[in-house]
């Protein structure tokens, strides 16, 4: 089942706050066991597709499924999705060890033990306040909390803008080992293309809050004919100016 | 750098989810507001110590005016002035600071519930973890609640056995609306109701300091709008003709004149008895009299006052609430209050999973 489902499915979605639309007429269907990278400039609408993916926002217009055809924010989603927001909120006051217990008291699956492993691996001390924690170290940590979920999905909100460059590479390197070993779908918004180059199986280019363009990484660059992912989106999102909104 | 590898998922997954305990919630509310908690248990402990300590020294002393006979001499009634004027102020005091102690709780506990999670961004995780972000609510506001309720329950005890003497001497009156909200069943209801506003207002400002400020306005505003023109309407009051001596637990609305059927001014009626009263003292005084006396000789003319306006066509009117209606009014007040609670943390929740569906 979890072979052929789509991961996240949308049709007409928009979604508007105030007299602005983040998002307007998105329809898409995003396949399970990819890497995908939400591509797009700031602005574009991609944690708004996040939010509205994990349940935090209602559209408003269109639907949308994930996890084959559940509703966002329903036990049945929550359960299955673990979701890393943009600068990684913890709470600081908080022990890491704490940390770990209050996702396992708040979740119905929760691997304690992997989550101890790989935190003692990262030499992050149990002990230490979130708020102590350097940045690389906190985004560590909302990872293995996420992880240690099992998610079927692993949602991620610009993950890496915060760290530096050996930290991003630990942090993409730990998400693309887990995602290729255990099945479990990932989906990613970034506004630094070179950091997708290595990780991303599968594509979605926002801009002014519509789908540009969304397909295998693979299959996209052979039609476009362009060297790598950075090319294909700057090239497309150049020549292909976007139409004003109406 | 190696990753570990996952151990493979159960089959769990595809079985119907079901609900993530309340019990595992309740480690979560208890770490993460403990020290709120605590803040509470604190401030109260401490206060209940000085109430104990105060009550302590109020109580022997009441007990020596209590003991003095015959109760109606003049020795016992000054013994009671005295005793008034010593402990009164203080417990006036204590009662103010006790309900504004109420409003503190209730907003310094209550506000930050949501408004932490809303201002630092922790929602955003706390909302996305398998429990659901309506459980999640309940899961925090409802033993936070009951928390508050026990620990305020407990303290309303303490208070109404300090102020006891007062009322067994007669100077304050159980629906006094200064005591009336720090007693019994009111007290916590002011603060469960405070607690609810506090939490749902800081879901609607997003914002910790701003929330405590508005839930300290927004309680300051019901606790005097309560006092001063709700409560006296909880049920019909009664109105005496000629009272002048009312029950002494009677809670006083109003007081008003008439003269042949026409309701007579404030101001007029002060004037008209304030002559009259002047007059009956220099009859009524000795010569040499003690300056301590003169109290007692006012007492005396009051009444010849009063009579000398029946005389004359004068009928006082007294619309008052008598003292054996402090339990059902305790029982209105920390109904509705409770109701209110109910339902502000109702659409509370409500309000946090709207989004989602």
């Amino acid at each position: 089942m979890t072979e052929h489902m789509n991961i996240f499915e949308a049709s007409g979605l928009g979604k508007r706050y105030g007299s602005t639309w983040a998002l307007r007429e998105c329809t898409l269907a995003i396949p399970a066991r990819h890497v995908t990278a939400l591509v797009g400039p700031n602005g574009a609408g991609k944690t708004t597709l996040l939010n509205r993916a994990v349940g935090l926002t209602a559209p408003s217009a269109g639907e949308v499924t994930v996890l084959g055809g559940r509703l966002p924010g329903s036990t049945a989603a929550l359960d299955g999705i673990a979701f890393v927001a943009q600068d990684t909120p913890l709470y600081k006051t908080l022990s890491v060890a704490d940390m770990l217990h209050l996702t396992r008291n708040l979740t119905r699956r929760f691997d304690q033990a992997y989550a101890q492993a790989r935190l003692a691996e990262l030499g992050i001390p149990l002990t230490r306040k979130a708020g102590k924690l350097s940045g690389g170290q906190q985004a560590q940590v909302a990872l293995t909390l996420a992880l240690a979920r099992r998610p079927q999905l692993l949602v991620l909100d610009e993950p890496v803008a915060m760290l530096d460059p050996i930290a991003r590479h630990d942090f993409m390197a730990t998400v693309l080992a887990v995602a290729s070993a255990d099945g479990m779908s990932v989906l990613l918004s970034s506004h630094v293309l070179t950091e997708l180059e290595r990780v991303a199986s599968y594509l979605v280019l926002l801009s002014r809050g519509q789908v540009r363009l969304a397909g295998a990484v693979g299959g996209l660059l052979a039609a476009h004919h362009q060297a790598s992912l950075e090319e294909l989106a700057l090239n497309y999102l150049r020549y292909n100016p976007t139409e004003v909104a109406k | 750098m190696t990753a570990l590898t996952m151990p493979a998922r159960s089959e769990e997954d595809d079985a119907g989810p079901r609900p993530v305990p309340w019990r595992r919630m309740a480690w979560v509310t208890w770490r993460q507001h403990r020290f709120a908690l605590g803040g509470v248990a604190v401030l109260l402990g401490g206060l209940a110590l000085y109430l104990w300590r105060i009550g302590l020294q109020m109580h022997h002393a009441y007990a020596t005016v209590a003991a003095c006979h015959p109760a109606s001499s003049y020795a016992c009634q000054n013994q009671v002035i005295n005793f008034d004027t010593v402990y009164g102020p203080t417990a006036q005091t204590v009662a103010t600071l006790l309900m504004a102690v109420s409003m503190l709780i209730g907003a310094f506990v209550g506000a930050p519930v949501l408004a932490r999670e809303l201002e630092t961004g922790t929602f955003r995780y706390a909302w996305t973890l398998g429990v659901g972000r309506r459980r999640w609510t309940l899961a925090k506001l409802v033993p936070l609640a009951v928390m508050l309720a026990v620990a305020t329950g407990l303290f309303s005890l303490l208070f109404s056995w300090y102020y006891q003497p007062l009322f067994a001497d007669g100077s304050s009156i159980p629906l006094d609306p200064r005591l009336f909200g720090l007693r019994w069943v009111a007290y916590t209801a002011w603060t469960l109701a405070a607690f609810a506003i506090g939490a749902l207002v800081g879901l609607l400002i997003r914002r910790v300091v701003p929330a405590i400020a508005a839930t300290l306005a927004a309680c300051t505003g019901l606790i005097f709008a309560t006092g001063l023109y709700l409560r006296q309407h909880y049920m019909a009051p009664l109105i005496g003709r000629n009272l002048f001596t009312p029950p002494a637990s009677a809670w006083i609305i109003s007081v008003w004149w008439t003269k042949g059927g026409t309701v007579i001014s404030q101001s007029t009626m002060n004037q008209t008895m304030n002559t009259l009263f002047q007059q009956i003292m220099l009859a009524i005084l000795p010569k040499n009299v003690n300056e301590n006396d003169i109290k007692f000789y006012k007492g005396t003319a009051i009444p010849r006052v009063l009579n000398h306006l029946l005389h004359h066509g004068y009928t006082q009117w007294t619309s008052y609430q008598p003292g054996s209606r402090f339990w059902p009014f305790q029982w209105i007040e920390g109904g509705w209050l409770l109701a209110l609670s109910v339902l502000v943390i109702s659409a509370t929740v409500w309000l946090v999973g709207r989004r989602a569906t």
